[in-house]
């Protein structure tokens, strides 16, 4: 097993891409900055189930959003959050 | 019955005949895989019948000894999938996470892509849980489905939204009534409701 790329507390950024596969990034969280929150262990790729288990197993994150930066029209407070599932391919070191 | 083909080997009984195409390439796909020694007719019965046991009651019982036990708390918030193996569930290889309500917090969960639920512990998720309406509208304006649902927040409480994308199945622990102590771990698993474990109900009530 590999180590995480990325540790919980560290700014991630969600690649924002649209491969033709199946995959689990909601058009919403492509692009966006996030935090991580946890590491949720090794699983199949979503775009790889098409064959065999999914391999090659990676590692995957939850990641938390603010929900005023992820909204420019947010109606709500300033401490709401979103939490999603991404895997590591799909992270990117943010930077700034 | 000419070219009718016998489904009776593999499909359930009490099931009317399917008639749209989706429903009988569903039925032909079960039959190639049962044929092909994937998995037998009994195997899928097993697991249909485990799925029609679950029940939002299994997570009442996981909420109530939460309550009562706050060490075992501790191991559910940490790592649920290991912490609910201790109450006889097992739901691996998904990622059983429980995230607690407090009064400065709010969870909600939802899945944007599809449907995603802990079926196997609560069974079928409620309709709405699988509306465009609910899916699309709880991520971006979620205090006023809340609100729809009942559930108004002050803006000091922060509301957190879980959109189930990937391995993770998410349920709420809900906030344990004020007035109930001393009351047993089955007296205060009855007071816990489906909607409180998906976070579109905040205050249970002790009747």
């Amino acid at each position: 097993m590999t180590l995480p790329l990325y540790r919980p507390g560290q700014r991630v950024r969600i690649a924002d891409r649209t491969p033709a596969t199946h995959h689990r990034v909601p058009a919403y969280a492509k692009g966006q900055t996030a935090v991580v929150e946890r590491v949720c262990g090794e699983h199949g790729q979503p775009e790889n189930f098409i064959r065999g288990n999914g391999e090659p197993l990676t590692r995957l994150y939850r990641v938390r959003l603010l929900q005023r930066e992820l909204w420019p029209d947010y109606r709500g407070s300033h401490l709401d959050k979103l939490d999603l599932e991404v895997f590591e391919h799909w992270l990117e070191p943010a930077h700034g | 019955m000419g070219d009718h083909h016998d489904h009776s080997k593999t499909f359930q009984p009490d099931h009317p005949e399917p008639t749209s195409d989706d429903a009988l390439l569903g039925l032909a796909l079960r039959e190639l895989l049962i044929d092909g020694g994937y998995f037998t007719a009994a195997e899928e019965q097993a697991v249909i019948e485990k799925m029609q046991g679950a029940s939002p009651e299994n997570g009442g019982h996981i909420v109530a000894r939460a309550w009562k036990d706050p060490e075992f708390k501790a191991r559910l918030l940490d790592h649920g999938s290991e912490a609910i193996k201790e109450l006889g569930f097992d739901l691996s290889p998904t990622e059983f996470t429980v995230l607690e309500n407090s009064r400065s917090i709010h969870n909600v969960v939802v899945c944007t892509l599809c449907s995603c639920y802990p079926r196997a512990l609560l069974g079928m998720s409620p309709a709405w849980y699988k509306s465009k309406n609910y899916r699309a509208r709880v991520v971006r304006e979620p205090r006023q489905v809340l609100a729809e649902f009942g559930v108004e927040l002050s803006s000091e409480v922060e509301v957190r939204v879980h959109d189930s994308t990937a391995e993770l199945r998410y349920m709420v622990l809900p906030q344990r009534p004020a007035g109930t102590e001393g009351w047993t771990e089955q007296q205060l698993a009855a007071l816990v409701t489906r909607d409180s474990l998906i976070g579109t109900q905040r205050t249970l009530t002790t009747g």
